[in-house]
């Protein structure tokens, strides 16, 4: 999710560790040469290059990015297109069409995917697209929406089975997630090690829910806060988010959250809809535009490692912004009030639809319309920047700034949005991960108001440390670790998967049958 | 031939009022009462990870709260009004609930108190009352 927002976050990090204080950098450097020795050996693992990939291709292609796409195809396939098929079906199952009335009050379709979505989106919609584009091309684009219709069908299985295979508590609480159908789905097709996989899923959803769901939001809350009020120090901003996440998940003041909750979905469509207006103005480019990202999508257009490059840029942004297949989804989703498991799923599947579809695509498409990649004017090809490793913007900008500037060349006072917006992303995504983290937690150490306040303490700290440190090793590993989650749970998907095939027919029969009907 | 009277309540003076207006046209024209209180909800609105996963327990209170402090000392008021009661609780929005629980009920009339609980958000954002009058099938009476 995060591990490619990095280049561009470079510059803003790098000004953090400058403005913290001379003994928090001393001791970042004795947590990074720890961490680095300790954790390198995974990192590397995560990413490394798929074998061969180098000499085949002139790209290192990671391997867990094609472990996320072949994943997202097989599923694809296995279910038969469920994305388009059931697309319709799964804009009414959200508009509450097939909701008993007498179920009001419960979780609702539309609230789980809600809440689901304020958690993906984020910081890789709007940094992450940019370095995309800026690296791979307009052409990346057209890979990332590929990468992103896949990845629906990942979304469908693994919140299926997320909510079939939930714990529902007697005092009516509930608790599901990829460790309980790891348990239960395993056990019910009598397979082994699912108990195994659990433990090992757990741990790195704690590491992960640490790293990328806390330190590196946080830290680039700070460098978005710094970029419009001027320079100081990141623990100032660590405590106050600390503070305030410690007042929402330990002192259960939800109305905080709540009011986050309702502005981030704001902020979603005030992004959209501006991009829209600003696609609206340049109209007469809009053909060019695609001209460009299906031009981009098979011939490169000079963009370093051409078609590939832009291929594998696109796949990357996709699978690291929806986090489809990485099992995040499926603890969030697993809340809804549902007699049937599959609606959740069809409901899950809008999810990487507007997280990459929409909302990435938007910004890819602002970037190229309003002309941040210089060109060539007599080939037509990308200028690459001095180093050779990007294509050239008109201010140099990448990332953040990249998309800022996309921005406000139309609305100049669209900036202050963005610095908003991206703060108001990374405490929504930092209030998600914090439960993901707890549901891994309580998977582990049971159930209990005092092993549920540690988790939540070590949370906050981490949110000062986070905002306070350039821990590059350390996020890192928590990187790693999030696509770690990814690895165990497309396995876990991949020998659960016909129990979801079977739970689709029986209700698409059903469907068909007027069996079920709708309410309203 | 008997009908049906449909009358909000959701504890508020003027809502009393309403039910006290409610008894007396229920008596004088034979019909039965249903009285409705409705527990305001949206399915569109956000919740955190934790209210989501808590909701179910949240619900299952709310409603034995309602039931308990609410309709049960209600009932006990209009038990010796010689009048026939029904209560309903339910979720949603307020002024739709109460509509479409009088087309459920086939009910002849629906009869609300001016302003119930809300204040300045009511102001703001329009009171039940007048959402029924102007969303209603069948004639609303509004008690002030």
């Amino acid at each position: 999710m995060t591990q490619f927002m990095k280049s561009a976050a470079l510059a803003a990090t790098g000004l953090v560790a400058a403005s913290a204080p001379a003994m928090a950098l001393t001791l970042d450097e004795k947590v990074n040469q720890v961490f680095a020795s300790a954790t390198g050996w995974f990192v590397n693992l995560i990413f490394s290059p798929f074998p061969g990939s180098e000499a085949l291709l002139g790209y290192a292609f990671p391997w867990i990015v094609l472990w996320l796409v072949v994943a997202a195809t097989i599923f694809t396939l296995y279910f038969g297109f469920v994305q388009f098929r059931a697309f319709p079906h799964s804009i009414s199952l959200v508009k509450g069409d097939y909701s008993d009335p007498n179920d009001a009050g419960e979780v609702s379709h539309f609230q789980a995917l809600a809440t689901a979505l304020s958690g993906t989106v984020g910081l890789g919609n709007i940094a992450g697209v940019a370095v995309a584009v800026g690296i791979g091309g307009p052409g990346a684009t057209f890979w990332m929406i590929l990468a992103g219709l896949m990845g629906m069908a990942s979304k469908f299985t693994e919140c299926t089975l997320g909510v079939k295979y939930r714990n529902e508590y007697p005092d009516g609480t509930v608790s599901g997630g990829p460790m309980y159908y790891m348990t239960k789905g395993f056990e019910e097709r009598g397979l082994p090690l699912g108990k195994f996989m659990a433990i090992l899923f757990s741990i790195f959803c704690i590491l992960g829910a640490l790293g990328g769901g806390n330190m590196f939001q946080a830290n680039q809350a700070h460098a978005q806060i710094t970029n419009v009020v001027g320079d100081y120090p990141g623990w100032i901003t660590g405590i106050i988010f600390a503070g305030i996440v410690f007042a929402v998940i330990v002192g259960g003041l939800q109305s905080i959250a709540k009011v986050t909750e309702k502005i981030v979905p704001i902020m979603g469509v005030l992004y959209v809809a501006t991009a829209i207006i600003i696609l609206l103005i340049n109209y007469d480019k809009i053909g060019w535009a695609f001209g460009q990202i299906f031009g981009g999508a098979f011939t490169g257009l000079g963009v370093a490692g051409g078609m590939v490059g832009a291929l594998i840029q696109g796949f990357k942004r996709a699978a690291f912004s929806n986090e489809a297949g990485v099992g995040s989804a499926a603890i969030a989703h697993s809340a809804v009030r549902t007699k049937e498991p599959i609606t959740e799923g069809y409901v899950s599947l809008l999810e990487p639809f507007i997280d990459t579809v929409v909302i990435c695509t938007m910004t890819a498409l602002v970037i190229i319309i309003t002309g941040q990649l210089v060109s060539d004017p007599t080939t037509g090809l990308y200028m690459l920047n001095e180093a050779g490793n990007a294509i050239q913007t008109i201010d140099g900008n990448s990332g953040v700034a990249l998309t800022s500037a996309a921005f406000s060349a139309s609305f100049g006072w669209f900036k202050y949005i963005l610095a908003i917006a991206v703060i108001l992303f990374a405490f929504s995504t930092m209030i998600s991960w914090s439960y993901y983290g707890l549901k891994a937690w309580t998977f582990l150490f049971g159930e209990g108001k005092n092993k549920e306040l540690v988790f939540k303490i070590i949370f906050c700290i981490f949110v000062v440390i986070g905002a306070a440190a350039s821990l590059g090793p350390v996020i890192d590993f928590s990187d790693a670790a999030i696509f770690a989650m990814a690895v165990v749970n497309i396995v876990a998907l991949y020998l659960l998967m016909p129990i979801v095939k079977r739970e689709m027919n029986s209700y698409m029969s059903r469907l068909k049958s007027g069996e079920i009907k709708k309410f309203h | 031939m008997s009908h049906t009277i449909v009358v909000g309540y959701d504890g508020s003076d003027s809502s009393l009022r309403a039910l006290d207006f409610a008894v007396d046209r229920a008596k004088s024209e034979k019909a039965e009462l249903v009285v409705a209180h409705v527990l305001e909800w949206s399915p569109y609105s956000f919740l955190t990870p934790t209210e989501l996963e808590e909701r179910h327990k949240r619900r299952t209170e709310e409603l034995e709260r309602a039931r308990k402090f609410v309709l049960e000392p209600l009932m006990k008021r209009l038990s010796d009004s010689g009048v026939k009661v029904a209560t309903e609780l339910r979720y949603g929005r307020s002024a739709d609930t109460l509509c479409g629980i009088a087309v459920e009920k086939k009910a002849s009339q629906i009869i609300v108190g001016r302003t119930g609980e809300g204040g300045l958000a009511a102001r703001l954002f329009g009171a039940v009352a007048g959402s029924v009058a102007q969303i209603a099938t069948v004639p609303v009476t509004i008690v002030p």
